[in-house]
């Protein structure tokens, strides 16, 4: 927390140099113009799904209308033009994740299946009886099921890393849980339920120097902050266009070409293929080795406007613009009576998970959204961080680059009359 | 505002569920989830001759789950298997808004018609009756709405 007033935050907010124009952006983003049940609408469940600015919708638009074809297998001249397109987002992808290589991004349909491609196939080449991967007690059920499912099948063992009452990592005991037998350690960067950002640059420096991987779920990193593959030398990175103002149904694998190499593929099917006959296949090299099939076409397009979109703006702006809501959206809802604020880590970006004494979050989503605002109850797929705090569930308020403090005051004062009616 | 959903009934009966404790010694109890909201409750139920003589429940949920459990151990209390059951039905098809809620009379119940304008908040009331029909049939199961 910074220690100002509430009211301080939101002045400090207006006039800092850096800061964007909510309003000038809201302009690009139809569906936040529009009314719920009478009330403007005001859009908080950004960690879910974020929306899409018009550039996005009109990229497909104008792809389906004049570029539209399958990539890769054409010699026509459309075959050219869209596959043209989609390995120029591929070039995108690269540079925004400052990754060394092209060859080193897989297109996927979101992060969830990035992951489970690593688990399944890194997990088919390098995991075996005894071994051990592990996780943290702050994870998404994404960056959980498929490493159950790889122990399951390799009678491998799943451990994790404990947090503490705050939402933070406790990073003394990673270091001691790696054993000889770890095999991967796999870490949200930004917390979907709690917010918390954690240092994946010094997890990986810790995992690497007992020569562990690192896989790194970064659905909510990537509209929230510049990410360098690089500089963090994670040697996995996944994330989702729907969260970056993109389509849904498209996502993105960064790993090193190290060990994209040894790993077997995770699909079989056409563009993975170098030649097949019934008694043998060869593979295709990277990237393509790893999408079989037709693959999201219209979605990649769609994902590399959005990525446009974002980084003319400049994620560093968005991400400051972020944290002054935060701040502000922190200060007046922990001053309202009766809310519990669940997560509390030093380092926050992007989300407000809560909970009100007496009153079920399923009981204050349905009462805000009367109020035109949109926020997200339940255990966001986050159940054992749901245990770890003792609550079934909690109220969650996300925010992206279009929000505004008006918003934030519509929510805490919609909230304030959730606890009303139950007085 | 919210006359139509948090009615004083439900409030009510969200702050001082009735029945809420345990029978021991009955084959009659079972539990169920909301898998997407985490509401728990669970149904225990004492027959005498097909009609319900004693029924309770004890749950974890929103206002709208915990009010429906109450308010049907209220309506149950007395009822024959074969009430029960209509009465199971009627409900849903009004929640759901099927029915006009006046063309059964639904007593007390009569107050959750205003969830059919919250489809997405219908399965927090129906829980418990679907908990109700899997302890009339001894299921050891959990009972998942989803």
């Amino acid at each position: 927390m910074t220690g100002l007033g509430a009211e301080s935050i939101r002045d400090e907010g207006y006039q800092a140099p850096a800061s964007i124009d909510p309003m000038a952006i809201r302009a690009d983003f139809p569906t936040l113009h529009q009314e719920v049940y009478g009330h403007p609408l005001v859009y908080l469940d950004n960690a879910a799904s974020a929306q899409t600015p018009q550039s996005v919708i009109d990229a497909i638009v104008r792809f389906y209308q004049n570029d539209y074809s399958n990539v890769h297998r054409g010699v026509h001249r459309l075959s050219q033009v869209a596959t043209d397109a989609y390995e120029a987002v591929r070039r995108d992808v690269k540079q925004l994740l400052n990754a060394a290589d092209e060859r080193e991004i897989i297109f996927t349909k979101g992060t969830t299946e990035s992951i489970n491609l690593v688990a399944s196939s890194f997990g088919e080449r390098f995991i075996g009886e005894g071994d051990e991967i592990l996780i943290t007690a702050m994870e998404h059920h994404a960056n959980i099921v498929p490493w159950q499912l790889v122990c399951e099948r390799k009678g491998a063992r799943l451990r994790v890393v404990p947090i503490d009452e705050r939402g933070e990592l406790l990073l003394d005991e990673l270091e001691t849980m790696i054993t000889p037998r770890t095999k991967l350690v796999a870490v949200v960067h930004i917390s979907n339920a709690l917010g918390t950002v954690n240092p994946v640059k010094r997890i990986a420096e810790i995992a690497h120097r007992r020569d562990v991987p690192v896989l790194v779920d970064g659905a909510q990193s990537v509209p929230h902050q510049r990410i360098d593959v690089q500089e963090l030398d994670c040697d996995f990175f996944a994330f989702s266009g729907h969260k970056v103002y993109g389509p849904t149904g498209v996502g993105v694998l960064y790993g090193k070409s190290r060990w994209l190499e040894e790993m077997p593929p995770y699909q079989g099917g056409g563009d993975m293929i170098l030649k097949v006959t019934f008694e043998r296949t060869t593979f295709a090299d990277l990237p393509n080795k790893f999408e079989a099939g037709t693959p999201n076409i219209a979605g990649v397009i769609g994902l590399g406007a959005a990525l446009e979109y974002l980084q003319a703006i400049g994620v560093g702006r968005v991400r400051a613009h972020e944290d002054r809501l935060l701040s502000y959206a922190t200060e007046s809802l922990g001053a309202v009576p009766g809310v519990r604020l669940i997560g509390t880590a030093r380092e926050k970006a992007g989300v407000l998970s809560f909970v009100v004494s007496g009153i079920h979050p399923h009981d204050i989503g349905t009462i805000v959204d009367r109020y035109g605002v949109a926020i997200r109850v339940g255990h966001h797929c986050a159940q054992p961080v749901m245990r770890r705090f003792d609550v079934a569930a909690t109220a969650r308020a996300s925010f992206a680059m279009y929000n505004t403090f008006d918003e934030v005051d519509v929510f805490v004062d919609a909230v304030r009359k959730a606890i009303e009616v139950f007085s | 505002m919210f006359d139509d959903l948090y009615q004083e009934i439900i409030l009510d009966h969200n702050r001082r569920p009735r029945n809420c404790r345990v029978i021991e010694d009955t084959p009659h109890h079972a539990e169920g989830h909301n898998p997407l909201c985490g509401d728990e409750v669970k149904i225990f139920l004492k027959m005498e001759d097909d009609r319900v003589v004693d029924v309770a429940f004890q749950g974890n949920g929103c206002a709208i789950s915990t009010a429906s459990a109450s308010l049907m151990t209220e309506a149950l209390r007395g009822k024959t298997l074969e009430e029960a059951h209509e009465l199971f039905g009627a409900f849903h098809e009004m929640v759901k808004g099927q029915n006009p809620p006046e063309s059964k009379d639904l007593g007390k119940l009569q107050v959750f018609s205003g969830l059919s304008d919250y489809p997405m908040r219908v399965k927090c009331a129906t829980l418990c009756w679907h908990t109700l029909q899997a302890a009339i049939e001894k299921r050891k199961e959990v009972v998942s709405v989803e």
